[in-house]
C-alpha cells in the first residue's frame, strides 16, 4: 500500500488567538477523493487553511513524506498543492484572463485542459471576475488550481450556494480532476460526495471523530444524523434549498 | 481670468508633488496595510543626492538636472529597499510594530540629515529656464510647474503601466485585493513588498529633487513638510488606489491654491475640512476598497 500523499496528526489551529482546530488527524490517499465532512463551524474551512499555512497552527502536516507545517504558504503551495477556496475568493476586479495568468506556476500550463473544461471562461476572459455569477467564479477558482500539475488539490465547499445545474457541472469538473489527482474535498452536499468521495473523514469540535470508507457512513443514516445533523437523504436537498 | 488660470496651473503643479509622495504611500498601504511614516525620509534624502551631484556638476544646466532626478530617485529607492528588507519584513503580520518602526525612522533620520548637513535650509540651482514665467491666457505661470506637471504624469503613466502590463503589476493588483489568496496560489507576495517599497521609494526620491526646486532649497525637514500633505491625498484618494491618489493630488493642491489666495491663506484648513468632508461621505476615499 502507498503511504498517503498528505498525512496530518495531532493538527491544532487557532485564529485570531481563538482555536479553531482542536485535534484534526486525517490522511488523504495518493488517488481518490476524501472528503472532509462535519456540520457548520466546526472547522472544516480552517484545517484546509491550517494545512496551507494560512493560519497559525501546530502539529504535524506531511506532504509526500516530507513536514511541512513550518513552510510558508506559497512554498507549500509549489510542492504542487492546488487550493480552491470556499466562497471562491477571485480577485474581482482583475479580468477573467488574469485571475487566471496569475495562478499560473508551470513553464507550461495546461490551458488546453482548463479550456476543455471550462469553454464559458475563454469567451469571457476579458470581463472582469467580480461581474460573474456565483457559478462562473467558482469556474474561475477551479480552473485557477486546474491549470498547474498539482499532486493534491484542497478543495473547499465547491458547489455551495450554486444552482443544482451548476453543481453537477463542478461535480463532473471535480471527478475529472480526481481521475489524475488526489483530492481532499470539503462538502456539504452530501449527494456530490456519494458521488466523488472513497473515504471521508468528520470533524466535530475541532476534533476528528470518524473516518472510513465514504459509503459506509453514508449508507448508515444514524451515523450521517448524529455527525452531520441530516438524514443521508436529505443532505443533497437541504444543501440545495440552501442555493435558493 | 488670468488668476483662475495661474490658481490651476500652480496647483497643478503642486499636487504633481503630492503625488509623486502619495503613490507610493497608496501602493504601500494598498498592497501591505503599512502607513509608511518614513517615506518623507525617502524624499528628503533623495532630495540631498540630487542636491549633491548638482553641486558638483554645476547646478544650472538640464543635464544636471535630469541626471540630480535619476539619482534622487535611484537613492529614494535604494533607501526604501533597505527599509523593507531591514525593518519591515522582520515584523511581518505585526503591523501595529511596523507602523512604530517607520515613526522611529522618520525621527532618526531627520536627526542624521541634520547631523550630516546641517539644520539651515540650502538653497538649490537649477535651468534658467525654470526661474522665468510663460504667458498663457493672460496668465504668468512660473516655468517650474510645467516641469513637475510633465514628470507626474509620465510617472503615472509608467505606474498605469506597470501595474497593467507586468506580471508584479498583476500580483500587486491582485495583493491589493486579496493579499492571502495571492500566496495560496504559490507567489511569494513578499517581493512584491520589496518592489513596491522600492518604487514608492523611487518616486518620492525624485518628487524630492523637484520639491527642492519648488521651494528653492532643501532641508532635512522637507519630506515631513510634503508627508502630511501625502497622507491626507491618499487618505481622500482612498488607501491602495493610484488612480484616486492622483486625482486627490491634484483637486488638494488646486483647493488649497484657491483657499491661500481667496480665503486669506487658508489653504492647509481647507484641506483639513476638506479631508474631513470626504471622509463623512466616503469613509473609504474616493476611489479607495471598501472597508
Amino acid at each position: 500500500m502507498k503511504p498517503p500523499i498528505l498525512r496530518v496528526d495531532h493538527l491544532r489551529a487557532t485564529v485570531a488567538g481563538q482555536q479553531v482546530v482542536e485535534d484534526v488527524s486525517l490522511e488523504v490517499g495518493t488517488t481518490g477523493v476524501t472528503a472532509l465532512l462535519g456540520r457548520n463551524g466546526v472547522g472544516k474551512t480552517s484545517t484546509i487553511k491550517a494545512i496551507l499555512g494560512l493560519i497559525e497552527r501546530n502539529g504535524l502536516i506531511e506532504f509526500d513524506g516530507e513536514r511541512i507545517d513550518r513552510e510558508q504558504t506559497h512554498r507549500i503551495v509549489r510542492r504542487g498543492i492546488g487550493y480552491v477556496p470556499e466562497d471562491r475568493e477571485v480577485f474581482s476586479k482583475l479580468t477573467v484572463a488574469e485571475n487566471l495568468r496569475l495562478a499560473e506556476r508551470d513553464l507550461t500550463p495546461n490551458r488546453a485542459l482548463v479550456e476543455e473544461i471550462f469553454p464559458d471562461l475563454t469567451a469571457r476572459g476579458q470581463q472582469a471576475a467580480g461581474t460573474l455569477s456565483g457559478g462562473q467564479q467558482q469556474m474561475v477558482s477551479l480552473a485557477r488550481a486546474l491549470l498547474n500539475t498539482n499532486r493534491l488539490l484542497l478543495v473547499d465547499e465547491p458547489t455551495k450556494g450554486l444552482a443544482p445545474k451548476i453543481v453537477a457541472e463542478v461535480s463532473d469538473a471535480l471527478a475529472r480532476a480526481a481521475t489524475t489527482v488526489p483530492i481532499l474535498l470539503v462538502e456539504q452536499n452530501l449527494q456530490v460526495v456519494r458521488q466523488l468521495a472513497e473515504t471521508v473523514v468528520v470533524v466535530e469540535g475541532g476534533r476528528t471523530v470518524y473516518s472510513g470508507a465514504a459509503h459506509e457512513l453514508l449508507d448508515n443514516d444514524e451515523l450521517v444524523m448524529r455527525f452531520l445533523g441530516v438524514h443521508a437523504a436529505d443532505g443533497a436537498e437541504q444543501h440545495q434549498e440552501g442555493a435558493q | 481670468m488670468s488668476t483662475i488660470v495661474l490658481l490651476l496651473v500652480t496647483g497643478l503643479g503642486l499636487g504633481a508633488l503630492y503625488f509623486l509622495v502619495a503613490s507610493g504611500l497608496s501602493l504601500i498601504y494598498g498592497l501591505m496595510d503599512v502607513l509608511n511614516f518614513a517615506h518623507g525620509s525617502f524624499l528628503t534624502i533623495g532630495a540631498f543626492a540630487g542636491y549633491e551631484l548638482s553641486r558638483l556638476l554645476g547646478g544650472d544646466s538640464w543635464w544636471t538636472l535630469i541626471a540630480s532626478m535619476i539619482l534622487g530617485a535611484l537613492v529614494g529607492a535604494l533607501a526604501a529597499t533597505a527599509t523593507e528588507l531591514l525593518l519591515i519584513r522582520p515584523l511581518y503580520k505585526r503591523l501595529i510594530e511596523q507602523v512604530l518602526v517607520t515613526v522611529g525612522l522618520a525621527l532618526a533620520s531627520v536627526a542624521l540629515f541634520e547631523g550630516i548637513w546641517g539644520t539651515d535650509a540650502l538653497f538649490t540651482q537649477g535651468p534658467a529656464f525654470l526661474s522665468g514665467t510663460t504667458e498663457i491666457l493672460g496668465a504668468r505661470i512660473p516655468n517650474d510647474r510645467f516641469l513637475y506637471i510633465i514628470v507626474a504624469a509620465l510617472v503615472l503613466i509608467g505606474l498605469i503601466a506597470f501595474l497593467k502590463f507586468t506580471r508584479y503589476g498583476l500580483i500587486i493588483r491582485a495583493g491589493v485585493e486579496n493579499r492571502s489568496m495571492v500566496t495560496a496560489l504559490g507567489i511569494d507576495v513578499r517581493k512584491a513588498f520589496t518592489l513596491v517599497f522600492a518604487i514608492g521609494g523611487a518616486a518620492a526620491g525624485l518628487g524630492g529633487v523637484l520639491a527642492s526646486h519648488y521651494f528653492g532649497y532643501v532641508s532635512p525637514q522637507l519630506g515631513g513638510t510634503l508627508l502630511i500633505f501625502a497622507f491626507i491625498v491618499t487618505v481622500i484618494g482612498g488607501l491602495g488606489s493610484l488612480a484616486g491618489a492622483a486625482i486627490a493630488s491634484v483637486v488638494v493642491a488646486v483647493f488649497q491654491q484657491f483657499a491661500n489666495f481667496y480665503l486669506g491663506g487658508t489653504g492647509d484648513l481647507v484641506v483639513v475640512l476638506l479631508l474631513a468632508g470626504v471622509l463623512l461621505v466616503r469613509p473609504s476615499g474616493l476611489l479607495g476598497k471598501k472597508a
